[in-house]
């Protein structure tokens, strides 16, 4: 067992558990945080991207010892007060939601993108969003609305 | 995944007492390491994770001598560099085109050179040469991906792009081996398979690549490029770092690796002897491609990669 402590969504969290479990188990088992999704386990798809240490990561591929000290931000942690963030609104806003198993992972890399760079080209927002796969094919909706989101005033929300 | 112990070591010279017992791994990014125990390909006891040793991961400019990377340092952070996109491309250029920008972001330089093959086989559930068993899979097999040079007795090819980019540009590895630290050419540090059939370089389990040196690249051109089947996350088909100085339209000295092609970043020795002299036109660029891969030997599935390996030398020569 190993112990460790880190920040979740803003609060800081401990937990004694197994080496080899990975965050998304961590997650999703231990923390009910059932938004990040698991798709291909090897970090090809991105469904299960959240936000660590400011940076885009898949959880599939973070071992519990890896979370020592970190920052980690899921989808949970973007809206606040049942409130939707106003990336979360534009992604309904521009039909950007299908089926929706890539939703909260693309939100975190766009979430994540929008933290470092608040007016990206469509070029950046297309390779922020390079590693996360969408079966339904919805790019350019979720592209408009990741572009939409860059364009408010809104976005300082963001980075708070 | 078998269970094992989580170790952060706070310095270098911890390091190699959790490898008596030969059952241990270092542990950086983990990116590839965690595939590789989730399969089960290796049943680890103690995972060594570097993270708390300190100093591993700074990008260092050593005035007038070139640039020191941390073996630590994420790949993210060297396909975002100024210095790095400005003064060592070829670099830039490789860190840009590894896997997808989650993995990016995790992944380390240390860890891209030292990861363990792609080969299905390898990976799954086969008893192959790599593995202790006395038979390579590809070679007869499913071989679409494999070694077209270099390859016999195991058909691996290194899946490294910063590697090919670094070998181009004579990059210096310091490794430390539990005393001390020692300096070895890129040019020695991989290892074929008919030296030896289960490791990919030189590194003994407990020694660590500590960073990496890149000697100032003062009127050198350098560039990467790569085909792989998807443009994000996918492994090289065959790929092409180069470096080049040059007089007007002509080239004067440098060097061409290709990766994608054999199980190291290959140093082809003809194309190197014919780059200096050439001149960057069209005809003389493609009479020149013609040279490289000679003396490979492809398999039933990957004959193609000779004529890719050479159109892409074309591409980047054409753009250099």
């Amino acid at each position: 067992m190993i112990q460790i402590s880190f920040i979740l969504n803003g609060k800081k969290v401990k937990l004694e558990t197994d080496e080899n479990r990975r965050l998304i188990d961590i997650l999703r088992e231990d923390f009910s945080l059932t938004g990040t999704k698991e798709g291909c386990s090897i970090g090809e798809c991105g469904a299960c991207t959240i936000i660590m240490n400011k940076l885009a990561v898949n959880s599939c591929l973070v071992l519990a010892g890896q979370l020592i000290d970190s920052e980690i931000l899921t989808i949970e942690g973007v809206s606040e007060n049942g409130k939707l963030n106003v990336l979360q609104e534009n992604f309904l806003k521009y039909g950007a939601v299908q089926c929706g198993y890539c939703t909260p992972g693309m939100i975190m890399s766009i979430y994540a993108l929008l933290l470092k760079n608040n007016n990206p080209a469509d070029e950046e927002i297309k390779e922020a969003i390079a590693g996360n796969l969408c079966r339904c094919t919805g790019y350019k909706q979720i592209i408009d609305a990741a572009r939409a989101t860059a364009d408010t005033d809104m976005i300082t929300d963001l980075s708070q | 995944m078998k269970n094992f112990k989580y170790i952060q070591p706070k310095s270098l010279s911890e390091v190699k007492k959790y490898f008596s017992d030969n059952h241990s791994v270092l542990y950086a990014g983990g990116t590839d390491v965690l595939g590789l125990v989730k399969k089960e390909v290796y049943n680890y006891e103690n995972m060594i994770d570097l993270k708390s040793v300190p100093d591993l991961d700074k990008v260092e400019e050593v005035k007038g001598k070139g640039l020191k990377i941390g073996a630590l340092v994420k790949i993210s952070e060297i396909a975002e560099s100024e210095i790095i996109k400005n003064k060592y491309t070829a670099l830039s250029d490789a860190a840009q085109k590894v896997a997808s920008p989650q993995i990016r972001n995790m992944a380390t330089l240390g860890g891209n050179i030292c990861q363990r093959p792609r080969c299905w086989y390898y990976r799954d559930d086969y008893a192959c040469l790599r593995k202790d068993g006395d038979y390579c899979y590809a070679e007869e097999g499913e071989n679409k991906y494999h070694a077209v040079i270099g390859g016999s007795p195991c058909f691996i090819v290194h899946p490294s792009d910063t590697a090919v980019a670094l070998m181009a540009l004579d990059a210096v590895f310091n490794i430390f081996d539990g005393n001390a630290e020692r300096e070895v050419p890129i040019s020695e540090f991989f290892v074929q398979p008919d030296e030896d059939v289960y490791l990919e370089n030189i590194l003994k389990p407990y020694e660590v690549l500590t960073s990496v040196f890149i000697p100032e690249q003062k009127n050198k051109v350098s560039r990467f490029i790569k085909f792989a089947e998807r443009d994000v996350w996918d492994f090289a088909m065959a790929s092409v770092a180069v470096k080049v100085e040059k007089n007007g339209n002509k080239i004067t000295g440098g060097k061409i690796i290709l990766g994608g092609v054999a199980p190291i970043p290959w140093y082809d020795e003809k194309i190197n002897k014919g780059i200096s002299g050439l001149t960057l036109d069209e005809k003389s660029i493609d009479e020149f491609s013609k040279l490289a891969l000679q003396d490979a030997e492809p398999l039933s599935k990957n004959g193609y990669k000779i004529t890719l390996a050479r159109n892409l030398i074309k591409m980047i020569l054409s753009e250099i």
